[in-house]
């Protein structure tokens, strides 16, 4: 198991955000988490890349208890996320962007390989390489924001809404790129309120409910469960 | 309004103004820098500079140098300050490092509110001034005569003394050097990110805490810089000369657009120079109420400073 996170608990404040989850990611997966708004998915990522504490349960990653490390340095473990928002660095170019996600990293040769193999990835990167982030479309910074996610070379990729305001053409070709990404060996922990397309693409998923998870299961079994049809697929 | 006077003295004022531009151009990066990553006035920059002014005359008091020696030869002069500089700008950048662990560090630790900082702020600021203020039993502390005063340096009908000339080639080797820094290394782009978005930096592997410090370090050297020039200038220092010169370097990085570095190397300089000419168009006892007055007038025009913000650009 890559990733096992047991009984997690969570506050924002006063307010208990997550109530007790327990999930897993084995090596090689895509796993799904999906919900609705203010469900929790944000939160539990969170929590797995280190910005926000827990207040219980464990995060276990590749064979160590990380609950209590700082962020950074869950990076330098191997957790990469592409965040909420993208987070992309409006002042750095495209390519200061994606050398930052190299941050950690001192292998000149390696990195270049991975530049190449990003805008091999993303092209439409690579022709904007000099320009500010801030200026890009809202799907070439998500493009960004996985890419370099994959310049801090993740055993375990974390990406939070990866079609969040993209065009149905865009969200089509992100969720291909994921796929192959999975392909070249990354495991990939995937938050989502496009059900569809994550369930069809995930080799298992969650669904989570107001900080709980309420179901689990192969992506193909939650594709077809009358209950996430219902709420989460919009058909009866 | 002494227009005559203006135009007379010009070249004169100029070169003054820029050489006091120099000074706070110096001392407001530091504030600029501190803001740009954590949004926060660090009051206490001032006092970092005032300790360095400090630590530049004992450097040279340990060299057996005080205000009532004589010039020395000119390649030893030359030694001395740069001795100066290294101790200044250590010492300052050493006890922003201090004010920044013992002070503001756990205060984030325990998630405080803002005004929490600004108090922490003006408290440092004050606690290190009154301790200076008694160890020198307040009193001015004079500065050696290290380059001739009276030689003067002529390029067609514009003159520079040799102090002057000095202050202006250091102080803009270190705002190239530090924008080099920021813009071209891996810890300038560090603090650019923690800067633009803290959150996402920490994702990208950026130690967080470390650029902090770093920030408050880089701003300590530039103010010990400053500092041994602020003691060429004016031949000596005192307990409090932190407050009002840093209060002006404080309104320069505002001026100049806070967070941004060029910005506050263009605002320090822009108002040396405002000062000057305006002291001299409606008398000296008028120059601190010009410096401030042009501020705020300025400000109404462009509340984000001449540059804007741009460290911190990134945020929404």
């Amino acid at each position: 198991m890559l990733l096992e996170i047991e009984n997690l608990k969570l506050l924002y404040g006063r307010i208990e955000a997550l109530h007790g989850i327990s999930l897993h990611v084995d090596q090689g997966e895509i796993v799904a988490l999906i919900g609705a708004n203010g469900a929790g998915k944000t939160t539990t990522m969170k929590a797995i890349s280190g910005l926000h504490a827990i207040s219980g349960g464990s995060i276990r990653f590749d064979g160590t208890d990380v609950s209590r490390l700082r962020a950074d340095l869950r990076v330098i473990r191997g957790i990469g996320q592409s965040p909420e928002g993208r987070g992309v660095f409006p002042g750095m170019t495209v390519l200061e962007n994606l050398e930052m996600g190299a941050y950690t990293r001192r292998d000149k040769a390696d990195i270049a390989k991975d530049l190449a193999m990003v805008f091999e990835l993303f092209p439409r990167l690579a022709e904007r390489r000099k320009q500010a982030g801030g200026t890009l479309s809202g799907g070439e910074q998500q493009m960004l924001a996985v890419g370099r996610a994959l310049m801090t070379r993740p055993k375990l990729l974390l990406l939070d809404e990866p079609s969040m305001g993209l065009a149905p053409k865009l969200i089509q070709q992100i969720f291909e790129i994921i796929t192959r990404i999975n392909e070249q060996g990354t495991t990939i922990l995937l938050v989502e309120q496009n059900a569809q397309q994550a369930l069809s693409r995930a080799h298992r998923g969650y669904v989570l409910e107001t900080g709980r998870i309420v179901k689990e299961g192969t992506g193909q079994e939650l594709l077809h469960d009358p209950a996430v049809k219902e709420a989460y697929l919009g058909v009866a | 309004m002494d227009f005559a006077e203006l135009v007379r003295g010009f070249p004169e004022l100029t070169t003054t103004g820029l050489v006091q531009g120099a000074i706070y151009a110096l001392i407001a990066l530091g504030y600029t820098l501190v803001y740009g990553v954590l949004r926060l006035i660090n009051f206490a920059h001032s006092e970092v500079f005032m300790i360095g002014t400090f630590g530049a005359i004992w450097t040279w008091a340990v060299f057996g140098l005080d205000s009532n020696s004589g010039a020395p030869s000119v390649p030893k002069a030359l030694l001395l300050i740069a001795l100066a500089i290294v101790a200044a700008a250590l010492l300052s950048g050493s006890v922003a490092l201090l004010i920044e662990v013992t002070a503001y560090r756990p205060l984030r630790r325990r998630n405080a509110p803002p005004l929490a900082f600004l108090i922490t702020a003006i408290g440092a600021s004050y606690a290190l001034m009154e301790l200076m203020g008694t160890l020198t039993q307040r009193r001015q502390v004079g500065a050696p005569a290290l380059l001739p005063t009276k030689t003067v340096i002529s390029i067609g009908g514009w003159s520079i003394t040799p102090v002057q000339l000095l202050t202006l080639v250091v102080a803009v080797l270190m705002m190239v050097g530090l924008d080099w820094f920021v813009n071209k290394t891996r810890f300038g782009k560090g603090i650019r990110a923690v800067a633009q978005d803290a959150n996402t930096a920490a994702l990208m592997g950026v130690n967080k805490s470390r650029v902090i410090a770093l920030v408050f370090v880089l701003g300590g050297l530039m103010a010990g810089v400053a500092a041994v020039f602020s003691d060429m200038k004016s031949g000596n220092t005192r307990y409090n000369i932190g407050f009002l010169l840093g209060l002006k370097a404080f309104s320069a990085a505002v001026l100049g657009g806070i967070g941004n570095l060029r910005g506050a190397a263009i605002g320090g300089l822009l108002l040396g120079l405002v000062e000057n000419y305006g002291s001299a168009l409606f008398g000296s006892q008028w120059r601190d109420l010009i410096a401030f007055v042009v501020l705020i007038v300025l400000l109404m025009f462009r509340p984000t400073g001449l540059l804007g913000e741009s460290l911190g650009r990134a945020r929404a």
